[in-house]
């Protein structure tokens, strides 16, 4: 049940890749390798944009580097709550399982199930993610258009329901996240960097600011 | 080996070794106390990154709906605090919006 809002964020999103995919001509088989191989939305569309314009394999490479190193940042702060004393086997599997999506809800809800559910809600993402890709493949847009294009915002409202309980909680949290978003907005507007460089620019920024002016706040919690 | 699957391979190890790292390097190592403080601010700075500014285009051409839809949210899930009702409602606000401008 907790990963309901994931999946029915992921699958219009998949339909689209799906589609998309098979409109710039590239295969079923190959199009199924890219949502189950690379299981990163933003940088999957980058992609197909870039190889419609004629990009080299290395460029595309470098720049999807570029777009997700914002997960070695959610990775970073993950290995502190998920429960993996004693299990390094598992590690490689958990890691390949963090989107922005499950990043945003074990950060504000430390998985204190274990680690199944972890792996639960990450691969019910995983399947809602390649399965929708392969049905927006074969099927194109099943959707109606309006229920799609509404859709587009379930994952935000997922992001939005998971930061606002906890910026009621705690202020320094949601001056943090407010400092995020405009940070990451301005490099956006300005087009200062590369897009993946602005996300990770402005969470360095926004965390470095709250570890530095607020931490006095929630000292006790150590 | 075609261009395509290159491509393939060389995003698979680019996504996944980011994702990766931190679970080997931090796994048996512990932070010093700087790096803690911050990586305690990572959620809600990632959190605020993530939603803002992409939540303006989260509808393609009615910025306006797609913010509407996100007041929704933030007042659903501060009375509320409910995922999935939160989700619902911005989605079928989202969805009453388009419908009502003609989409």
């Amino acid at each position: 049940m907790a990963s309901f809002p994931i999946f029915v964020g992921y699958i219009p999103v998949a339909v689209t890749f799906g589609l998309l995919a098979k409109s710039i001509g590239i295969t079923l088989g190959e199009t199924f390798l890219f949502s189950a191989l690379v299981f990163a939305g933003a940088s999957q569309f980058m992609a197909l944009q870039l190889m419609q314009m004629g990009a080299t394999p290395a460029q595309i490479i470098a720049l999807t580097l570029v777009v997700n190193f914002r997960h070695f940042l959610m990775s970073s702060y993950l290995v502190t709550v998920f429960p993996i004393k004693g299990r390094p086997w598992l590690l490689p599997l958990l890691s390949f399982g963090i989107t922005d999506e499950s990043f945003a809800y074990f950060s504000t809800r430390p998985p204190r199930e274990g680690i199944n559910f972890v792996l639960g809600l990450q691969y019910s993402a995983y399947i809602s993610w390649v399965g929708g890709t392969v049905i927006g493949y074969l099927f194109g847009n099943v959707l109606p258009s309006i229920l799609q294009a509404s859709m587009g915002l379930a994952l935000y409202a997922l992001f939005i329901a998971l930061l606002v309980p906890e910026a009621k909680k705690s202020l320094s949290v949601a001056v943090v996240a407010v400092i995020g978003g405009l940070i990451h907005s301005f490099l956006a507007w300005f087009e200062l960097f590369a897009d993946g460089w602005n996300i990770i620019l402005a969470i360095l920024a926004a965390a470095g600011t709250g570890a530095w002016l607020l931490d006095e706040e929630e000292e006790v919690e150590n | 080996m075609t261009d395509t699957i290159l491509i393939i391979v060389g995003m698979t190890l680019v996504t996944f070794i980011p994702r990766f790292l931190p679970f080997l390097a931090f796994s048996r190592l512990r932070f010093p106390r700087p790096v803690k403080k911050l990586l305690r601010y990572i959620p809600p700075a990632a959190l605020g990154a993530l939603i803002l500014p992409g939540v303006w285009t989260a509808i393609p051409n009615y910025p306006l709906v797609a913010i509407v839809g996100a007041a929704a949210a933030v007042i659903c899930s501060w009375f509320k605090g409910e995922i999935i009702l939160t989700v619902f409602l911005s989605v079928t606000v989202a969805f009453l919006g388009l419908y009502f401008l003609g989409y």
